[in-house]
């Protein structure tokens, strides 16, 4: 029963006046910024970051999970009524819930997914409350050589799940890890690739790399072609679904929960793959294939609980080992380090509270954005209205605030025009941005594990061998990377995707 | 799959090449170490080669046998105005302080959109200005002064 004392502990923390208004903050924003095109929860939690600095460490950290999650709610509401999917994941739930739309069955496509997420959100909260304390006690014996597998692991891994070629993920990663390494070296404080300039010493802050690339690149890519955005369905009628459509939800909503609750959990857009793996399912061991496409709804409901489901899970890695799943979970490690938090597996042991109120912070969470999305969806409907002309200008400069209220430095300003360009050259050039956010974070924890674990080696490498944990993780970071490159695979791959474009 | 020669593809290649490359040159500046003890030049030697290798891969791939992507146009006022912005913004909040530099920055900003009206793009700026204000620096308190030593305050 210490499962249950921890949840009590974590409500008690959860249920803080402040606590509860911050994570209704984040999930309102969430789902503002996952409602809107061209600006994605990545975005926000970059730019409200330096804001979160005054909190108490939990409130931060509850704000800003409250803006992933609740990122994932609001992209489903675009996919279904104007079929565009704010983010990613809801790409596959404008395939019927658009469709239902408009056949008028809108009101019915939002219940499913809604319910659909609330569901997968409160079974996938208690997945990660029962995975993470054994993971993290497993996680406690890792060493240094270890460490160093599992980053790399973590890293090779995302590039198995990101879309475009393994070549170019793997490029974008290992470009990130050599960004990483500029500012002071850790074991001899030499500066290193900093032009004399003090301001570098501290090295590129991971904000302005976050902001730019997925701020300012996104932004250039909008302004490309610019177009008046139409909002087809006005007024949504008859919320409640059918007896009938009750009757057909229930089975995708659990299937697409345990589906997306154990694909959460790999690095690198986990919850993307999640809603399309259900997708598949759902199509195929439907008795009535031909009406997906066609407004299905649970083409609807199968996909929204797998994608919410794998939005929590994928904090089980973060709170656990410290490795983070998603660009906005490499940002919370950046949160966790500000408040002084090293995440890993100590969280657990050292903050309790912290650990356990943010997991139940979820699932308040959860119930907050049933409240806010089914009743004010007119409201979310309505800010669709708002022009990109405002939109654009209002987030490069919240995004230059911010990173300057950071540490006062104009640099990390600067840092956002390079990474700005940078981004948007290769994001052009078929290059996704997450790895290189990935590897940017991780890249400092695999140098300073390589060399701790070479300096306790004596300079022998074969110790990443010859510790099980270890040569087990880097086995299979090759399976991982030969199933990335294999084309066979690979075509297999395009095929799961390829109903996205 | 197509394949084909690829602009992009050479270009991606050519960049990850450039910035390994130089990363490389750096690191050869520092000091390398032992396997034991590495010095602060090794890591950034070593990945920095990676990128190279990678970038040279990804550029010859993509000569003979490139993924098909189009390029699409690039909106040159949107760069141009925007990293000005940014930079200008960096430039001077110290020295113009809070208001004026918010102001300029998104009066810069606005005119990225090669659809804007000139009376639109003011009213976005003093709305933006008046919001941030109101957020950063009153509701926030985030210490930056509102006026700067360039306007002799």
């Amino acid at each position: 029963m210490e499962l249950l004392d921890n949840l009590a502990l974590g409500f008690s923390t959860a249920l803080l006046v402040q606590n509860v208004l911050y994570c209704f903050v984040g999930v309102l924003l969430g789902t503002a910024v996952g409602v809107l095109p061209g600006i994605g929860p990545t975005a926000t939690v970059a730019m409200l970051l330096p804001i979160t600095f005054s909190f108490e460490p939990v409130t931060a950290l509850i704000m800003l999970a409250g803006i992933y999650y609740g990122a994932q709610y609001g992209g489903s509401t675009t996919a279904i009524l104007i079929n565009l999917p704010g983010e990613s994941s809801a790409a596959v739930t404008a395939l019927d819930g658009h469709e239902m739309a408009r056949q008028g069955r809108a009101g019915p496509a939002l219940a499913a997914a809604a319910i659909g997420s609330f569901v997968a959100g409160t079974v996938a909260t208690v997945a990660l409350a029962a995975a993470a304390p054994p993971l993290a006690s497993v996680a406690l014996k890792f060493g240094p050589a270890d460490y160093f597998s599992l980053v790399l692991f973590g890293l090779i891994v995302s590039i198995a799940l990101a879309r475009g070629t393994a070549l170019k993920a793997l490029a974008m990663i290992a470009l990130g890890v050599l960004l990483g390494t500029v500012g002071q070296d850790i074991y001899t404080g030499t500066p290193r690739f900093v032009f004399e300039q003090r301001e570098l010493y501290g090295g590129i802050d991971f904000v302005s790399v976050a902001v730019g690339l997925f701020g300012v690149a996104e932004i250039l890519r909008n302004l490309e072609n610019e177009q008046t955005r139409t909002a087809i369905v006005s007024k949504v009628i008859n919320l409640w679904p059918t007896r009938e459509d009750r009757r057909r939800i229930v089975a995708p909503i659990l299937r697409g929960t345990g589906l997306g609750a154990a694909l959460g959990v790999l690095p690198g857009g986990g919850h993307v793959l999640a809603s399309f793996t259900s997708y598949a399912v759902e199509k195929r061991i439907s008795r009535r294939p031909q009406e997906f496409g066609r407004g299905a709804i649970e083409g609807v409901a199968g996909p929204e609980s797998a994608n919410n489901a794998a939005a929590q899970t994928s904090f089980i890695p973060l709170l656990t080992l410290g490795l983070p799943a998603h660009p906005v979970m490499a940002l919370m490690i950046g949160a966790f380090i500000v408040h002084g938090i090293t995440p890993g597996p100590n969280v657990i042991n050292d903050e309790p509270a912290l650990f356990w109120g943010l997991i139940a912070s979820m699932w308040i969470g959860n119930v907050l954005l049933l409240l806010l999305n089914l009743p004010l969806i007119g409201l979310w409907v309505r800010m669709l209205r708002i022009p990109y002309q405002v939109l654009f200008p209002m987030i490069i400069l919240f995004a230059a605030i911010g990173t300057y209220s950071l540490n006062s430095n104009a640099y990390d300003v600067y840092a956002i025009a390079f990474f700005g360009i940078l981004g948007y050259i290769l994001i052009k050039c078929g290059c996704e941005p997450a790895p290189l956010l990935l590897g940017f974070v991780l890249g400092p924890l695999l140098e300073e594990n390589l060399r701790r674990a070479l300096i306790i080696s004596r300079g022998d490498p074969s110790v990443f061998l010859t510790r099980p944990i270890s040569a087990a993780l880097l086995a299979l970071a090759v399976v991982a990377l030969v199933v990335a490159v294999l084309p066979t695979i690979r075509r297999r791959r395009a095929v799961v995707f390829a109903e996205e474009d | 799959m197509e394949r084909r020669r690829s602009f992009p593809d050479v270009l991606a290649g050519g960049i990850f090449v450039l910035i390994g490359g130089a990363f490389v040159v750096g690191a050869l500046g520092y000091e390398l170490g032992t396997p034991t003890r590495m010095g602060p030049g090794a890591f950034p030697l070593l990945v920095g080669a990676a990128v190279v290798a990678l970038g040279l891969a990804i550029a010859v791939k993509g000569l003979v046998a490139g993924e098909v992507i189009s390029f699409g146009p690039i909106p040159w006022r949107a760069v141009a105005v925007i990293v000005l912005a940014v930079l200008f913004f960096g430039f001077t909040i110290r020295r113009l302080g809070f208001v004026p530099t918010t102001a300029v920055t998104a009066m810069l900003t606005t005119l990225a959109s090669t659809r804007v009206r000139l009376l639109t793009a003011v009213a976005v700026a003093a709305g933006l200005t008046v919001a941030s204000t109101l957020i950063f620096v009153v509701g926030l308190q985030l210490r930056i002064p509102l006026w700067g030593p360039w306007l002799g305050f």
